[in-house]
């Protein structure tokens, strides 16, 4: 703070012998660092959150300024940290699935399978391929839901506050297809092992159609508001770059690896869910900078919507759930004629199922990059060990990389688009 | 991933350059697993990485699992990745606990497993290691910035282990803070 003096000399008027009261400050400033020894830099630490809105969540980052030149950036993580993971050791397995949703509160779909694909391939249980095309649909209509909620965040954070009213209005209706078929908005855990809870309802397929009629439009409203917007440009272009060879050092993967020109995604290259059945692109870009960044997560909204309607025009018939009794419910309408079917009932809710001793690794692709489950069973009806390998967490590395060098407004930028979700990488 | 014959020419190939490193190969599930001796650890994920014909660049995950009550007690996982040829191979080195019948002594004076920390070849592997050590308590010699990630600097104990309780521990409000004799110590 300045003392009286100081104000004095900042004042015109006050202190008739300065000429200029600012050039006084400046020169004072440059004593002091002289005295020090350090030249004329002066090096500030400044907390940024844990309680920002453009932290995105509760992300705290320790940030050392000169000026406005960042010199340092220090992410520190685990404020909603909940021991997700200790818990779930002490659930059944198909108790689990509720816990994992919540981590990565944007991509519950993707969390679900990753954890219920893993389980599924430990036990050997195959899906029938009605319940595959509704994942995928769903995912689908999830990886939308959360580039939406990324776009209008970041959007906002940058200035453009209509984008956050268009992105949430569409995101609305995804929530409202959501609840249709799963009964709930958020978290609502549709997938079980061996397939999804129900059929979709009567009249989901023409909301569905009628969402991907519209949504390509609404995408290209989007981007005719951000694409060339001067400001929106000028914020994004040439920022944030980090080579191709760093990331993949750093073990970054998602739309932010595939904004640099490395067209990986796992869709393509794995085959755990019929995605080599669906015709669509993998966007890449060049340079790798925010808008590189923000083009590929338009269009692979795009190409998400396609892959939707795809699936739900050629959504095969068929039962929805494996018809395992030892590991899947039975249907409702046995448990009151049949009594094998109730004891199976009982035994599922109460005791759960087991699952033979062994360990895997799952990786699917979610919106933000390879989303790992890692399951070690021992036999009993509780997992041992749930882990996941969550993007967010991973991809905070490259903050560091994004920043250093650039200015503080650059700073915000960069951790839109990084996109990171605070409740997957505390878990 | 390599199949099951892959998988034993390349356990050979490395215990031909490193005598010992491969203890046993694992292959189920469709997923190929090495198992290496913990302190040879960095010569076989640097021959995998390294060598023309392997090329596993790409860490994807890193992860530690307790299997308690067996032995050796702990595990860590390495998830190795070939971009090109879509192929993971994952790594697994276990390591015994040193405290093991010496009582549980927390805090000052804990043995804590040890391994050397693989951030040299993957530079990724920096947040993995520290979670892997906040939960697990296992050490990883050489890592630059070991302390707990997820955890708050002061807490005692390695909660993912499978001995450490549930249960939890009291949450002060205001109207318990008086059972709770000088807390704001």
């Amino acid at each position: 703070m300045a003392d009286e003096r100081e104000i004095r000399a900042m004042e015109p008027g006050l202190d008739p012998e300065a000429e200029d009261p600012s050039l006084a400050v400046v020169e004072r400033v440059a004593e002091e660092a002289a005295k020090r020894g350090d030249g004329d830099e002066q090096v500030m630490t400044v907390n940024m959150g844990p309680h920002h809105p453009a932290t995105h969540g509760v992300l705290r980052l320790v940030v050392s300024l000169e000026g406005e030149r960042v010199l340092d950036v220090r992410p520190v993580v685990g404020y909603v940290h909940t021991g997700i993971e200790k818990s779930c050791e002490d659930k059944s397995y198909w108790k689990v699935i509720p816990f994992v949703e919540r981590m990565d509160y944007l991509t519950y779909f993707f969390q679900m399978q990753a954890y219920c694909g893993c389980v599924e391939q430990l036990l050997g249980l195959e899906v029938p391929p009605r319940a595959q095309y509704l994942r995928v649909l769903h995912m689908e209509l999830n990886r939308i839901h959360s580039h939406l909620v990324w776009l209008g965040t970041t959007a906002l954070d940058l200035g453009a506050i209509s984008m956050f009213w268009y992105c949430f209005r569409e995101r609305d209706r995804i929530l409202d297809l959501f609840e249709m078929s799963t009964g709930q908005r958020m978290h609502t855990r549709y997938f079980q092992v061996g397939g999804v809870f129900e059929d979709i309802p009567a009249g989901f397929a023409d909301n569905v159609r009628a969402f991907c009629e519209e949504m390509p439009e609404r995408i290209d409203q989007y981007a005719a508001l951000l694409d060339r917007n001067e400001i929106f440009l000028h914020r994004t272009k040439d920022v944030g770059i980090v080579s191709r060879d760093r990331l993949l050092e750093l073990g970054i993967t998602g739309p932010l690896l595939r904004a640099s020109g490395e067209p990986w995604d796992l869709r393509k290259v794995s085959d755990y869910l019929p995605y080599g059945d669906f015709d669509f692109n993998i966007p890449v870009g060049t340079v790798g900078d925010g808008y590189d960044r923000y083009r590929c997560r338009l269009q692979e909204m795009r190409e998400s919507v396609r892959i939707i309607s795809q699936a739900i025009e050629g959504l095969p018939e068929g039962p929805w759930i494996a018809d395992d009794r030892k590991v899947v419910l039975p249907p409702r309408d046995e448990l009151g004629t049949s009594m094998e079917a109730l004891i199976h009932h009982f035994k599922l809710v109460t005791e759960g199922f087991r699952v033979p001793p062994s360990e895997l690794y799952y990786p699917i692709e979610s919106p933000r990059g390879e989303l790992g489950c890692f399951v070690v069973a021992d036999g009993s009806s509780k997992p041992a060990r749930v882990h996941f390998r969550d993007p967010s967490f991973v991809n905070l590395q490259m903050l560091r990389d994004m920043c250093i060098g650039g200015l503080i407004a650059d700073l915000i930028q960069n951790l839109g688009m990084l996109d990171p979700i605070l409740g997957g990488i505390d878990r | 991933m390599p199949d099951a014959p892959g998988l034993e020419l390349i356990a050979q190939e490395i215990n031909g350059t490193h005598e010992g490193a491969v203890i046993e190969t694992a292959h189920e599930h469709g997923a190929a697993a090495l198992i290496v001796d913990p302190e040879r650890v960095l010569d076989a994920l640097r021959w995998l990485r390294d060598t023309p014909g392997q090329q596993y660049h790409f860490l994807a995950s890193l992860h530690a699992a307790d299997y308690l009550p067996g032995e050796p007690r702990f595990g860590v996982h390495y998830e190795l990745l070939n971009m090109a040829r879509v192929e993971r191979v994952s790594v697994k080195a276990l390591l015994r606990d040193p405290a093991a019948g010496n009582g549980a002594a927390l805090g000052e004076g804990e043995v804590l497993p040890e391994i050397d920390s693989c951030v040299e070849l993957f530079p990724t592997a920096e947040y993995h290691e520290r979670e892997a050590y906040d939960f697990f308590g296992i050490r990883f010699r050489g890592h630059p910035d070991l302390r707990r990630i997820l955890l708050p600097e002061d807490y005692v104990g390695w909660p993912l282990r499978r001995d450490f309780p549930i249960g939890g521990e009291p949450v002060l409000f205001t109207h318990n803070e008086i059972e709770t004799p000088r807390w704001y110590e």
